[in-house]
């Protein structure tokens, strides 16, 4: 249900197409235009919600696809197209965040959590351990025990 | 039939509501033996009264009745009845009584089902479940009336979007509804018992069936979702990461970690507090998801739709929720006082790192889906969280728990053996380890990774099985007395044997699809043909063709698998002159093991020609078939013997303890 209201609005304002990267797009070389897919499907299309450049038919995305290929086919590495789009068109189409301080918490909150939680487990397990109400001893504890105390 | 008596009926509902909450609550405050009593009434007879409203609201679609508002802007007269019908609950005020509807629902079962719960504790929930049902009653009723009337009605409906017009999402949003909601019932329960000051094991046999319900519904749903994108969006992804899909998977994973911790508050009497707090957290999350879609505040920028009077009003909801239910917690959980000791190496520990991995990836995707607002909110521009980071992250946490899941079943209560449990898996893990070398060997393509991600669906797989062969003692007794075990295991051990195959099961078509997927992306005219994977394609012409609403261009394309004929596929593009829109009917051709799966795109500029794609996944089909296996498990453990001691039974429950596991 929930996905429904976002396709709807999603629906409404796009023209929807089953092809979102088309066939004419595509570059010859087969390693160039496989960058180029990667480095699109990391990107963010600016006009619809959730979807990577990749994914989208808005035209807008297609000019973009077009761009990526342009800047790979001139001969820039993958961090230069990338630094090109986020210099035209800012952080937001960068569907990874960059690490920043303003992203710290995005990229290691989750692994704070999981270092906390790992600690809370580790001082439970260890109270649960020392508590006065300890196990009862097995049979063979209690012979052991006796002669023990019997020598 | 007149919609007077729909709206009639959720201001019934909503006066129920309010008395069930103050009897409830009261009641058992008061020990008022007749006030509790009838607290059970008012559930059943609010129960009764949304079943109406939304009967009434159902026949105003089927009947086509455009005097109503949400009906001329969600039907048409010549949609087919099920997506009519399904029409019903394809809006916001539809989907808030759905809401409502399975929330009444739910309240009426806990009154049936509930007869052997302490007659204080079944009153506390019933009212609980009241205060809830008055939120989103008021909210309905004065926010998002589904029965307001259009003056003069028009002719003819705008029609449901078309993408919705597909029996798949007929089903999914009341299956997801069922998750959301039941989560209610151990927010109930969790809030009953916090009162109470009782929190047991008793109580987390009370609760563990109505978590297991709402979590199965939820898989099932979630799964119906990520079907239906798969085979309606046409381009092959199954999940998509966006905030809406994120919104059921917060509570789903919260929920997989309270049925896990439930069992060591139901067997040891440990992680108390923790399994309450999660009973809290899982509805939280289920509301912060409502919230989230039905306020439009992920959607800004296309939220023309929405109305700010309703987001503020479901926040207010929320914070009152979370709010007081969580300094209820902290005021009355410090006095849950766990009475079991065990060891470091233990089933307990086990489950608590089980639970640790589960709510830590819950964070991961909550911060993703959240971070974009806040940073909006706060430094005034806008960054994105996409798929990447989700598969990072989310894929960071649930490599450990995936690696442990065999061993947790393995580990004995209270002092647990690590060589033990190693030397009974390592069947599996050399069967693992064989899994993922061959697939080294057999790819032609795909990275290491893949090969590495096979070896853990098998190792999940193997590992559940060896669980379930470790219980009947497989070839260490005769096979016969072996069968007479396996026919007396209780519905849990199968439950969890499932649960943790079917994990691995998803997991092994995720990485096939995404790893091994072949693709053909080209404009084709009739005769062309196009090679993907083992399969070779020919276009052979595309003719029009006309459905009850809509007219579609239709392609013929025959499939053809080393030279042999296997059948032709007719994928279509499909215009709703209602909504002026179109879709895509993808053809999908499964062999349970791939899937081909073929879409037709628009038409090359020179007229003759048709974009086509093509798409090879192997393993697809497990992605959803494992997702079945998952629910089938919880099923089997919603089946157990031992949860019903303490429900309802005709027949008196023989005073026979449970066999332990």
């Amino acid at each position: 249900m929930r996905r429904f209201l976002a396709l709807l609005l999603l629906a409404l304002v796009l023209p929807w197409t089953a092809a979102a990267f088309e066939p004419g797009e595509a570059l010859d070389d087969p390693a160039l235009e496989a960058r180029a897919r990667a480095l699109s499907a990391e990107r963010r299309c600016l006009v619809c919600q959730t979807e990577s450049l990749d994914d989208s038919a808005a035209p807008l995305a297609q000019d973009l696809r077009r761009l990526v290929r342009e800047r790979i086919v001139a001969g820039d590495t993958d961090e230069e197209v990338l630094d090109y789009i986020v210099a035209r068109y800012g952080e937001y189409v960068l569907l990874r965040p960059r690490l920043s301080p303003r992203t710290w918490l995005l990229w290691l909150g989750p692994f704070g959590a999981l270092l906390i939680g790992a600690g809370a487990i580790w001082w439970y397990v260890r109270r649960r351990r020392g508590s006065p109400e300890a196990e009862a001893l097995s049979a063979e504890e209690e012979r052991r025990l006796r002669e023990i105390v019997n020598d | 039939m007149n919609p007077e008596i729909g709206q009639f009926a959720i201001l019934l509902a909503l006066a129920l509501a309010v008395y069930q909450s103050a009897s409830g609550l009261l009641g058992a405050g008061l020990r008022g033996p007749r006030l509790m009593a009838s607290a059970s009434s008012a559930a059943l007879a609010q129960a009764a009264a949304l079943i109406v409203a939304f009967g009434v609201l159902v026949m105003a679609y089927v009947e086509s009745d455009f005097s109503l508002a949400v009906v001329a802007g969600n039907s048409n007269s010549l949609k087919p009845l099920l997506y009519k019908i399904a029409g019903a609950w394809g809006n916001h005020e539809g989907s808030m009584l759905l809401w409502a509807l399975m929330l009444g629902l739910f309240g009426g079962l806990v009154a049936l089902f509930g007869r052997n719960l302490p007659t204080t504790l079944r009153a506390r929930v019933l009212g609980v479940q009241g205060l809830v049902g008055v939120a989103f009653l008021l909210f309905i009723a004065l926010t998002s009336n589904p029965f307001a009337r259009l003056d003069p009605p028009p002719l003819d409906g705008r029609g449901l979007n078309p993408l919705l017009q597909d029996p798949g999402l007929a089903f999914h949003p009341p299956m997801l509804y069922v998750g959301y909601v039941g989560f209610s019932v151990t927010f109930a329960f969790a809030i009953a018992g916090l009162i109470e000051g009782r929190i047991d094991a008793a109580w987390a046999r009370w609760v563990r069936p109505w978590a297991l319900a709402a979590w199965i519904a939820l898989t099932l749903g979630i799964a119906f979702g990520s079907w239906w994108a798969y085979y309606e969006l046409g381009w092959g992804g199954f999940w998509f990461w966006d905030p809406v899909e994120n919104a059921s998977l917060l509570p789903w994973l919260a929920g997989a970690a309270l049925l896990h911790s439930a069992i060591v508050v139901e067997r040891r009497e440990a992680m108390k507090a923790w399994t309450v707090f999660l009973a809290l957290l899982a509805f939280a999350l289920s509301l912060l998801g409502t919230f989230l879609v039905r306020s439009g505040v992920l959607t800004s920028v296309h939220a023309f739709a929405n109305d700010p009077a309703r987001g503020v009003f479901i926040l207010a909801i929320l914070t009152l929720t979370v709010g007081g239910s969580f300094a209820l917690f902290a005021w009355r959980a410090p006095a849950l006082k766990a009475s079991a000791t065990f060891a470091p190496v233990s089933r307990e520990t086990a489950l608590a790192v089980n639970n640790l991995l589960l709510t830590s990836a819950a964070l991961a995707v909550l911060i993703g889906t959240l971070y974009p607002l806040v940073v909006s909110a706060l430094a005034g521009d806008a960054i994105s969280v996409g798929p990447p980071y989700f598969n990072f992250v989310v894929g960071a946490l649930f490599l450990p728990l995936l690696l442990l899941v065999p061993f947790g079943p393995m580990m004995a209560w209270k002092r647990g053996d690590i060589a033990a449990a190693a030397g009974r898996l390592w069947v599996a893990a050399g069967l693992a380890l064989l899994a993922g070398l061959a697939t080294l060997a057999l790819q032609s393509r795909g990275p290491w990774m893949a090969a590495f991600g096979i070896g853990l669906a098998a190792w999940l797989i193997c590992g559940a099985l060896s669980d379930l062969a470790e219980r009947v003692r497989l070839f260490r007794v005769p096979l016969t007395v072996s069968l007479a075990r396996l026919t007396g295991l209780s519905g849990a051990a199968f439950g969890s044997t499932l649960a943790h195959l079917g994990a691995g099961v998803t997991l092994a078509g995720i990485i096939g699809a995404t790893a091994w997927q072949a693709e053909s992306i080209k404009a084709m005219h009739p005769g062309d043909v196009a090679e993907v994977g083992p399969y070779s394609v020919l276009l052979e012409d595309v003719v029009p063709v006309t459905g009850p609403n809509y007219t579609a261009d239709q392609a013929r394309l025959r499939l053809e698998r080393g030279g042999s004929f296997v059948l032709t596929m007719t994928p279509e593009r499909r215009f709703f002159p209602a909504g002026r829109s179109m879709t895509t009917e993808t053809a999908i051709h499964t062999t349970g093991l791939s899937d081909i799966y073929a879409a037709l795109g628009e038409k090359t500029a020179d007229g003759g020609g048709w974009t086509v794609r093509l798409h090879y996944k192997p393993l697809a089909p497990w992605i959803w078939l494992g997702a079945i296996v998952m629910a089938l498990g919880g099923l089997c453990s919603l089946a157990d013997r031992r949860l019903r001691i303490g429900a309802p039974a005709r027949r008196a429950v023989p005073a026979v303890a449970a066999p332990a596991e």
